[in-house]
């Protein structure tokens, strides 16, 4: 069972990521995108963008980052191998283009049990070098119970 | 395209995705998720699973393509949430095919945005819930 104190638990902010054109690119041919904006440096600065731009769910990206910290956590007690991602969603406030650095905070929005289960979510805000709020992942993970 | 042209229901587009263990192996390089279950079958078996299944975000990240061609600037989609209902296994030799069809769910001519709403199935069972991407004007 998840630990239902980490509940409102904050987790150091992560370490600058860089976005680069060739990882915009390879995330958007792993998820089949043929969106010019995605692959055409010139396609995105024409579309008004000044580089190429992370498909919709590149933010998981990020948000991976700041999982491992959770999980990591001895405190929270989750077995990764029984863990099952529930749902997932992403809030944009502007889209995030090759060059962006970026960090990023998770708070554990909330734990609760189900049955056996434990159901665990996540906000991870995701943040520019101005500290700017650029996007935000919200994810459960559910945790299933021993035998 | 204009938003006053569009209606709630209309169909935007549709697309099959040809999931192979080739395409997990690139996601999982791609998004750092290298969690076995997406790549082992020993494994997965050994955690109770029937076997190889692909990562729930490599078909959030795919199924969204359908609203993205549509609206042709992935920068224009500014919410996007799914719920995974069932999982999609990925057989080594015949993989799995996974049919996604999007449709407008609603319009907000204030805000200017619309909501698009997503199916995706595999072998006729939805895989994903509530999939809506809602899409900047």
């Amino acid at each position: 069972m998840v630990n239902p104190n980490v509940q409102g638990k904050k987790y150091p902010e992560t370490s600058p990521y860089l976005v680069g054109r060739e990882k915009i690119r390879e995330f958007a041919n792993a998820v089949f995108s043929t969106n010019p904006v995605n692959l055409d440096v010139f396609a995105a600065q024409a579309a008004g963008y000044t580089d190429l731009v992370a498909p919709p769910t590149f933010a998981v990206v990020i948000q991976e980052r700041s999982l491992h910290s959770v999980l990591a956590d001895p405190e929270a007690d989750i077995d990764f191998s029984r863990v099952v991602h529930g749902d997932q969603r992403f809030i944009a406030n502007r889209a995030i283009v090759a060059g962006d650095e970026l960090t990023s905070v998770l708070t554990v929005a909330s734990v609760k049990s189900l049955g056996a289960h434990s159901m665990i979510t996540f906000n991870t805000e995701i943040f520019d070098t101005n500290k700017e709020l650029v996007s935000t992942a919200i994810s459960t993970l559910v945790v299933r119970g021993g035998e | 395209m204009d938003i006053l042209s569009l209606e709630v229901g209309q169909e935007i587009g549709s697309r099959t995705f040809s999931f192979t263990r080739d395409s997990l192996v690139k996601y999982a390089g791609a998004s750092g998720d290298f969690n076995p279950i997406h790549y082992r079958d020993d494994f997965a078996k050994s955690v109770g699973l029937d076997g190889v299944l692909a990562h729930g975000m490599l078909t959030m990240g795919s199924a969204v393509q359908v609203a993205v061609d549509w609206i042709g600037d992935s920068g224009k989609v500014i919410d996007y949430g799914v719920r995974f209902t069932k999982p999609v296994f990925v057989p080594a030799d015949s993989g799995a095919q996974v049919i996604v069809t999007g449709k407008i769910g609603a319009i907000d001519l204030e805000n200017k945005t619309v909501r698009v709403d997503l199916t995706a199935s595999c072998l006729d069972i939805a895989v994903l819930g509530k999939a809506q991407a809602v899409v900047k004007f």
